[in-house]
């Protein structure tokens, strides 16, 4: 039985109903769990011996705007002894987007959290620090949401070249 | 643009210590325009005389915005912005966002574009760990290894611009293999490279592992050990030097790199005396991978010939419709990959880069995100240097190799 | 009276005030370290010496300021960042220029979202813009001689 099946396994006599999934795509594996449980979740897979999932290597979210559920936190935790990944997957309703902070077991989800936080919105129970890390501290709105526009500027072609121009601030002195 | 940038002791009361507020300790920006923060990095030191007590780092000041906007551009076109996050670091980039991008739509890449692939990503390495070593030694005081280090990146990116016309933006690696094969005095110019330069990694050797200035600033300055480092998501070098053997190279091979011989160096201290070592070995075994590389060099296509996908060659239009099509298509529209996510993690120089990217079926990425191996360094810095003097913590920032273009995309 | 008897006692002609000062305004121009992104490289690059910015009088970065005369902006300037740039400008004394390397400070660049301030000339007014993303260390130097050449070109009315 592979390292990842194994892990998977543990997950699920754990869990039982709160594994909603198990996915396996281009021979990744990716397990959606509930999200009252993501913290034990995270908590077995570091500390079992036999699994020893040490490494955070990735924590994102991305926004299915206008789906529910509306946003999927995603974790990526790698095992340097038994080198191998495993992808989790929280999905989350707009309404209540908040979930359990993992700074507990992994120090470098601090970070990565603010920075969901400061750019999709999502809270964090239990965090430390949470406040916007990318944006300026005075900024409205989260931009990696997708009903957030891009705030491009328009293209300046012969035909508009003046009348955008006259709309650009320009520094004098 | 008058928006109140200065930052209150409100905001931070949580962060420093009760001898902050009381005024025992002094508290001072180390602000985003600073000679040795490389890059806009803005510290917030709070000091005990000389002593660091906490230090806050303050992100985000090079934040570009790049993975909204690749939500909004093809597959093809959101490669060129990869280049620009990372900027010491541009092919290896591209190599992990195609191989994102290959892996979501499984296509196969020819033999002779996986081996040059890895000629350019090992040179790369080496271009980066030397301005690595050029900043760090004028950061610790040696200026005169700065100038040797460009010199020998100039040979470098003579290559690069060789290969694609232009130095460091290739943008050369593309999904299905490359932009278009070497040109013909390409493995002359890697030759010439391969014979000068270990003459030349002696000489900085030379100048500074031996140099007892160089030795009192640079050990036991800043140590971790392997598990803490492993907590705060430091890998690469960093972790190497830790002790702890992990190298993406050679636990998840990609692209062809469990074909050659290598030595990955692992230190033993944590400290920034190893992480010099480290990048400085590194470069040395980066040299030993391109000579295999170059010696086995296949021939063959350096683009696969999935029309779906890769573009056909212009002499191909003008004779067969459906190659016109594919271009057509390809141009307008883009191509299509099926739903899914995956995830793709490379040995950068810095750390593990990781590309995490989702499909929803149609021409452009629903997400792309990049897990950069700077964003955690960074966040390691306060660990590092609680306890030591305001002149070690810019030894210490420039041992960790963080880039602020990868930390803030 | 000083400068001219100086001049005169050694065989020197003495040409117009204009001139001379601004010959010796372009002698020994100090840039300001402002290297925010990739542009930031190719300008180390030009520092060193396969491209020696030396021979042109700006052999020293000067980090502070309030001890430099020129502010090479190369990079992308966020909205974060803007204002960080223009008390910086402020704080640097007259007479002083500005070089915007690269395309991203120019115009934006590669990039037009909601992160990036489409060109430094929103923040600050440009003397020179430099194309190339990253302009080769040969378009710094060009850029910097097209300055030169500007500086030598202003009358004694436009100095500050």
């Amino acid at each position: 039985m592979s390292q990842v099946e194994r892990a998977v396994q543990a997950l699920q006599a754990a869990f039982k109903d709160k594994v909603l999934s198990v996915d396996e795509f281009r021979d990744e594996t990716t397990v959606k769990l509930d999200r009252d449980v993501i913290l034990d979740a995270c908590k077995l897979l570091h500390d079992d011996e036999a699994l020893q999932y040490d490494f955070l290597a990735a924590l994102t979210a991305v926004d299915y705007w206008p789906q529910e559920p509306r946003f999927t936190v995603v974790y990526q935790l790698y095992s340097i002894p038994k080198r191998v990944f495993l992808g989790l997957g929280v999905p989350l309703q707009s309404e209540s987007a908040e979930i359990d902070t993992v700074e507990s077991v992994y120090a470098n989800a601090n970070w990565h959290e603010r920075e969901i936080f400061d750019l999709f919105g999502i809270t964090f129970k239990g965090h430390t620090d949470l406040r916007r890390i990318l944006m300026p501290k005075d900024w409205e709105g989260h931009p990696l949401r997708k009903d957030y526009p891009l705030g491009y500027e328009e293209v300046q072609f012969s035909f508009n070249f003046d009348e955008i121009d006259d709309r650009k601030p320009y520094a004098k002195e | 643009m008058r928006k109140e940038m200065d930052t209150t002791l409100e905001e931070l009361r949580h962060l420093v210590s009760d001898r902050a507020i009381e005024g025992e300790t002094m508290l001072l920006n180390m602000g985003p325009q600073h000679p040795s923060t490389h890059g806009v990095l803005r510290l917030l030191l709070e000091l005990d005389g000389e002593r660091v007590v906490n230090c806050v780092p303050d992100i985000g000041f090079l934040h570009t915005g790049i993975e909204k906007t690749m939500e909004a551009k093809t597959y093809t076109q959101a490669l060129v912005l990869t280049d620009r996050m990372d900027y010491l670091n541009n092919l290896g980039n591209n190599l992990c966002y195609c191989l994102a991008v290959e892996k979501l739509i499984e296509l196969d890449v020819p033999e002779r574009a996986q081996v040059i692939r890895v000629i350019l990503a090992e040179l790369q390495r080496i271009a980066s760990h030397l301005v690595f070593l050029a900043t760090h030694a004028l950061d610790t005081g040696a200026m005169s290894v700065f100038l040797y280090c460009f010199r020998e990146r100039e040979l470098i990116l003579d290559i690069f611009e060789m290969c694609s016309g232009q130095r460091m933006m290739t943008s050369y690696i593309r999904p299905g293999g490359l932009w278009r094969d070497v040109p013909a005095g390409f493995e002359d110019a890697v030759r010439d490279f391969i014979r000068i330069f270990p003459k030349r990694l002696k000489q900085y050797s030379d100048l500074l592992s031996g140099n007892p200035i160089y030795l009192s600033r640079a050990k036991n300055i800043g140590p971790i050990s392997g598990p803490e480092a492993v907590r705060w998501g430091l890998s690469g070098p960093n972790l190497r030097a830790t002790g702890v053997d992990f190298d993406l190279r050679k636990s998840n091979p990609y692209s062809g790199y469990e074909r050659y011989e290598f030595d990955v160096p692992v230190g033993s201290n944590g400290d920034v005396y190893d992480r010099y070592q480290m990048r400085l070995q590194e470069m040395g075994q980066a040299l030993r991978i391109v000579e295999q590389a170059l010696d086995n060099l296949p021939d063959g296509p350096v683009r696969s010939d999935n029309r779906k996908y890769v573009p056909p060659p212009r002499s191909e239009i003008g004779t067969s419709m459906e190659a016109l099509i594919h271009h057509f298509k390809l141009w307008t529209e883009g191509f299509s990959a099926p739903e899914g996510a995956v995830y793709v993690a490379v040995e950068s120089p810095r750390g593990e880069l990781g590309c995490y990217l989702v499909s929803d079926g149609g021409p452009k990425p629903y997400r792309a995100h990049f897990r950069t191996p700077s964003f955690c360094s960074i966040q390691a810095i306060p660990t590092l240097v609680r306890g030591f003097l305001v002149a070690d913590i810019v030894a210490i920032i420039s041992s960790l190799d963080a880039v602020l273009g990868d930390t803030d995309r | 009276m000083g400068v001219e008897s100086k001049l005169g006692n050694m065989g020197v002609v003495t040409t117009t005030l204009e001139q001379v000062v601004n010959w010796s305004r372009t002698r020994a121009m100090w840039p300001m370290l402002f290297g925010l992104a990739c542009c930031a490289i190719e300008m180390m690059a030009a520092q060193a010496s396969d491209y020696d910015m030396s021979r042109f009088g700006m052999e020293l970065m000067r980090a502070s300021p309030r001890q430099s005369d020129l502010m090479i902006v190369a990079g992308r300037v966020t909205r974060k960042m803007a204002p960080v740039l223009r008390r910086l400008y402020n704080q640097m004394p007259d007479p002083k220029w500005v070089i915007a390397m690269g395309d991203c400070c120019s115009c934006g660049g590669v990039f037009n979202n909601y992160a990036i301030v489409p060109g430094v000339d929103e923040i600050v007014p440009v003397d020179v813009y430099v194309a190339g993303c990253p302009p080769r260390p040969e378009g710094l130097i060009h850029g910097i001689l097209t300055l030169y050449e500007k500086v030598k070109a202003e009358g004694i009315k436009t100095w500050s």
